[in-house]
C-alpha cells in the first residue's frame, strides 16, 4: 500500500519525505537551523582568522575553530557511545569518570612519581598505549556487568560512575601533577606548522578508522542486529553476550583517547571538573544522530554530526554571553524542542495537519 | 509436620517461593542489620548511641522522599535524573522567595510543590503521551533545573527568615532514647521534622503500592506494558502519573533538604539523583520494573549512609574512599540481584518445563 501511495507523489514530494525520513536529516537540519540563526544573530560568528601562536606557529582561530576543536572529543565519544547504544540498547553514564582516570593514568606514566618533572619519566606514546590498556579494562568491566550479569547498561555503570573521579584521584595520590613538555601539548592544541587544531585530526583519524573496521569486518551488522533482537541473533550463531562486552572495550579506547586529548590541553587535570557532565553531552549527540536509544539500527556518522551540533550550540550560547553555569537551562530548552521534533507521534501528528491543510488548499483551488 | 520449620531446607524453600520483590528487599534489610550490628560490635560506641540511627535518617530524610518518588518511576519500568536538579531549584527558589521578597514560610511550601509538579507534569507528558525516552526526557530536566538555579541567584546564602529558622530548629525529642556525652550531661535524641515527613510518605506509598488498585497498577505497566494494556490498565496515565508523583516528591523532598541545609546554593543536592538510583537499586527495585518495595528503598538509603558512616569512622577519610565503598556495595548489589533473579527464572523454567512433561502425550493424543 505504501508503495503505491509514495509512487503516485510528485518526484519533488517523494524527495522530501525520503529525506525526512533520512536519520542524518535531524542532525543536519538542527545544524541549518543554528547556522542561520547565527547568520541573522551576527555573521561575525563564522569569521575566521588566521593569527600566531606565541611559539609562532600559525594558528586559525574563530568560533568555528572553537566548535572544531573542542566537539572533537565528545565526537569520538559518540562514536564509541552509539555503539554501546546499539548493540546493549543503553547507554554508559560513566564515560567523564573513565576519563578522569585515563587522563589521572596518562599523567601518572608521564611523571612518575614526581609531580614537577623537568623531563618526561616515559615516552608519549607508552603513556597513551598504558592509558588506553587501563581504560580497555574498565570498559571491559563494565561490559561484563552489562553482558554476562545482565544488568541494565546505566545502572552498571552508575558502579564506574560513582568511584571513577574517586579512583583518578587515587591513581595520583590526589596531586595535581603538571607536564611542561612542548610535544605533549601538541595533542590537545596545534602542530607546528599547521593551522587547524590537531584533536579534530584525531576525530578524524577515530572515524576512518571505525569506517575501516565496519567495512572489512561485520561487526556492524552483528551489533545491529544484537541491539535489534538478542535472541534471534542467538539463533544464527552469533554470541550476543561477547559483542556486548567488545562495544564496552571499544568504547574504553575511544575514552582514552578522548582522555588523553583532554589531558594535553591542560597538560594537567582536575579530577572533579575535568570532562564533567560530558556523558550527558555524549548520549545527546547519540539522541540528536536520530539512534533509537533503545538499541539496534545505527549510524555513526549522523552520531558524530550530532555531538558536533551540541558543540556548535554550546558555543552560540557562549557567544551570547550565557554563563556557564546557566548554559544548562538554554541547552535543556533546545534539546527538548529537537527532541519533541523528532518523536515519532509529533512527526506522525504534523504530517496529518499538512496533509489537512494541503487537502483544504487543493479543494479551494478547485473550487 | 515431621519436617523442622527452620530446618535449612525449608527456609531454602521458602526463599525459592519468594517474590522477587520480597526476595530484593529481604537480602536488603538483612544486611543492613547486620552492618549495623557489626558496626555496634567492631567500632562500639557511636554506633551504640540511638541518636546515630537518628541523625542517619535526619541527614538522608529529604534522600528517601527523592528514593520514594524515583521508585514509583522504576517500578513502572522509566527513569528521573531531574530529582537533584529540582531539589536545587526548589531550595534556591524559597531561599530567593522567603529572602528577599519577605514571603511567609506556608506560601513557599506551595511554592516548592507547584516547582516539583510542574516538572512531574511536563516530563510526564512528554514521556507517556508523546512516547520520548525518559532518560532523555529527564536529563534535559536535570539540566533546565540546574540552569534555571544559577539564573534564580547565583551565590548561595543562608537564609535569614525568622519563621522559617524557627521551623527547620524545630527538634521532636524521643523519650528515653538520650545519651550522655563526655562530660556527663544528658542530651536528648531528637530527629527533624522532615524525618516525620519521609516516614510518612513511605507509609502511604506502602500501603498504596501494596493494596491499592491505582498503585497495583504501576508493577502491572512495569512488568509487562502489552499484558497490563490488554487487562484495560490505561498505561499511558500510569507511566504519566508516576513521573507526576516523582515529580511532587521531588518538590517535597527537595523543601526537606532545605530545611535540613537551610541555604540556597546551585550546589546543592550534586548527584542526589545518582544517590537515589542507587539507594533505590540497593533497595531491591528493579530498573526493569515490575519488581520493587517502598520499605526496600527506605532500607537502600539508610544502608548507603550507614556504609559512608562506617568508612569515615574507620578510619579511611580521604574524600575518595567514599565513592569507591558505595560503587563497591552498588556492585555487589547488583550481582547479588543478577544471579538471585536469573537462579529462579531458571528455576520457574525448569518447574515450567516438569509440569508440562506429563501433559504432552495427553495433548498429543487429544490433538489425534
Amino acid at each position: 500500500m505504501a508503495q503505491i501511495k509514495t509512487a503516485k507523489t510528485n518526484p519533488v514530494s517523494e524527495f522530501f519525505s525520503k529525506l525526512f525520513r533520512n536519520q542524518i536529516f535531524i542532525p543536519i537540519a538542527a545544524l541549518l537551523l543554528l547556522a542561520i540563526f547565527n547568520l541573522i544573530a551576527d555573521p561575525s560568528f563564522f569569521k575566521i582568522t588566521l593569527g600566531y601562536s606565541s611559539d609562532g606557529n600559525p594558528v586559525l582561530s574563530g568560533y568555528i575553530m572553537t566548535i572544531l576543536d573542542y566537539g572533537s572529543e565528545l565526537a569520538i565519544l559518540a562514536i564509541g557511545m552509539t555503539l554501546v547504544t546499539a548493540a546493549s540498547g543503553g547507554q554508559d553514564i560513566s564515560v567523564g569518570a573513565a576519563i578522569a582516570i585515563s587522563g589521572s593514568v596518562v599523567l601518572r606514566v608521564l611523571c612518575g612519581t614526581d609531580s614537577r618533572p623537568e623531563t618526561l619519566q616515559a615516552p608519549i606514546i607508552v603513556a597513551f598505549l598504558v592509558s588506553c590498556l587501563v581504560a580497555m579494562a574498565f570498559g571491559a568491566f563494565n561490559g561484563t556487568l552489562v553482558a554476562y550479569f545482565k544488568i541494565q547498561p546505566m545502572v552498571a555503570t552508575l558502579i564506574l560512575f560513582t568511584a571513577g573521579r574517586s579512583i583518578a584521584a587515587w591513581i595520583n595520590n590526589n596531586e595535581l601533577p603538571i607536564v611542561s613538555d612542548k610535544v605533549f601539548s601538541y595533542f590537545g592544541g596545534f602542530l607546528p606548522g599547521i593551522p587547524i587544531p590537531t584533536s579534530f585530526f584525531i576525530a578524524v583519524a577515530c572515524m576512518i578508522i571505525t569506517a575501516l573496521v565496519f567495512k572489512f569486518t561485520s561487526l556492524g551488522l552483528y551489533i545491529q542486529s544484537v541491539g535489534i533482537n538478542q535472541n534471534s541473533s542467538r539463533l544464527n550463531g552469533l554470541n550476543p553476550e561477547f559483542i556486548k562486552f567488545i562495544t564496552y572495550v571499544i568504547l574504553g579506547f575511544f575514552v582514552a583517547v578522548a582522555g588523553f586529548i583532554k589531558v594535553s590541553r591542560l597538560s594537567t587535570i582536575n579530577y572533579s571538573v575535568v570532562a564533567k557532565d560530558i556523558e550527558m553531552d555524549a548520549i545527546l549527540a547519540v539522541a540528536l544522530g536520530g539512534n533509537a536509544l533503545s538499541g539496534g539500527k545505527f549510524n555513526i556518522g549522523a552520531s558524530v554530526l550530532g555531538a558536533y551540533v551540541i558543540q556548535f550550540l554550546t558555543t552560540t550560547l557562549y557567544k551570547l554571553e550565557v554563563s556557564s553555569e546557566a548554559l544548562s537551562a538554554y541547552k535543556a530548552i533546545v534539546v527538548i524542542i529537537l527532541v519533541v521534533m523528532s518523536a515519532p507521534i509529533v512527526r506522525e501528528k504534523l504530517a496529518a495537519l499538512l496533509k489537512k491543510i494541503k487537502a483544504s488548499a487543493a479543494a479551494k483551488s478547485a473550487n | 509436620m515431621s519436617e523442622n520449620k527452620f530446618s535449612p531446607r525449608t527456609i531454602m524453600k521458602k526463599i525459592g517461593g519468594m517474590s522477587d520483590t520480597n526476595l530484593l528487599t529481604s537480602i536488603t534489610i538483612v544486611v543492613f542489620i547486620l552492618m549495623y550490628i557489626g558496626a555496634m560490635i567492631f567500632l562500639g560506641k557511636g554506633f551504640l548511641k540511638p541518636q546515630t540511627l537518628f541523625n542517619i535518617l535526619n541527614a538522608n530524610a529529604a534522600l528517601i522522599i527523592l528514593s520514594c518518588g524515583m521508585t514509583l518511576v522504576m517500578i513502572t519500568g522509566g527513569i528521573d535524573i531531574s530529582v537533584g536538579g529540582v531539589t536545587a531549584l526548589v531550595s534556591m527558589s524559597c531561599a530567593v522567595y522567603l529572602d528577599y521578597m519577605g514571603g511567609n514560610v506556608f506560601v513557599s511550601m506551595l511554592i516548592a510543590i507547584a516547582i516539583g509538579l510542574a516538572f512531574g507534569l511536563v516530563q510526564g507528558y512528554l514521556i507517556a503521551y508523546l512516547e520520548i525516552q525518559p532518560f532523555i526526557v529527564t536529563l534535559a530536566g536535570m539540566f533546565f533545573a540546574r540552569g534555571m538555579t544559577t539564573i534564580v541567584h547565583t551565590n548561595p546564602f543562608n537564609v535569614e527568615n525568622e519563621s522559617f529558622v524557627a521551623l527547620k530548629d524545630t527538634r521532636i525529642i524521643i523519650p528515653g532514647m538520650g545519651s550522655y556525652n563526655k562530660a556527663g550531661n544528658y542530651i536528648d535524641a531528637y530527629i527533624e521534622i522532615g524525618v516525620i515527613v519521609a516516614l510518612l510518605i513511605v507509609a502511604i506509598l506502602f500501603f498504596v503500592l501494596k493494596w491499592t488498585k491505582f498503585g497495583r497498577n504501576f508493577y502491572a505497566v512495569g512488568g509487562h506494558r502489552q499484558s497490563a494494556l490488554m487487562l484495560g490498565v490505561n498505561v499511558k496515565r500510569v507511566t504519566f502519573s508516576s513521573y507526576v508523583l516523582c515529580g511532587l516528591f521531588a518538590g517535597i523532598g527537595g523543601y526537606v533538604y532545605f530545611m535540613h541545609v537551610g541555604s540556597g546554593a546551585a550546589s546543592h543536592a550534586m548527584g542526589a539523583e545518582m544517590n537515589a538510583i542507587a539507594s533505590t537499586i540497593i533497595g531491591g527495585t528493579m530498573l526493569t520494573g515490575g519488581v520493587g518495595n517502598i520499605i526496600g528503598t527506605l532500607f537502600g538509603v539508610m544502608s548507603l549512609s550507614l556504609i559512608q558512616n562506617i568508612v569515615s569512622s574507620v578510619g579511611l577519610d580521604q574524600a575518595w574512599w567514599t565513592g569507591i565503598t558505595i560503587a563497591a556495595m552498588l556492585c555487589i548489589f547488583l550481582v547479588v540481584q543478577s544471579i538471585v533473579v536469573s537462579r529462579k527464572s531458571r528455576q520457574t523454567k525448569k518447574q515450567a518445563a516438569m509440569a508440562e512433561k506429563p501433559q504432552t502425550p495427553q495433548n498429543k493424543a487429544a490433538a489425534n
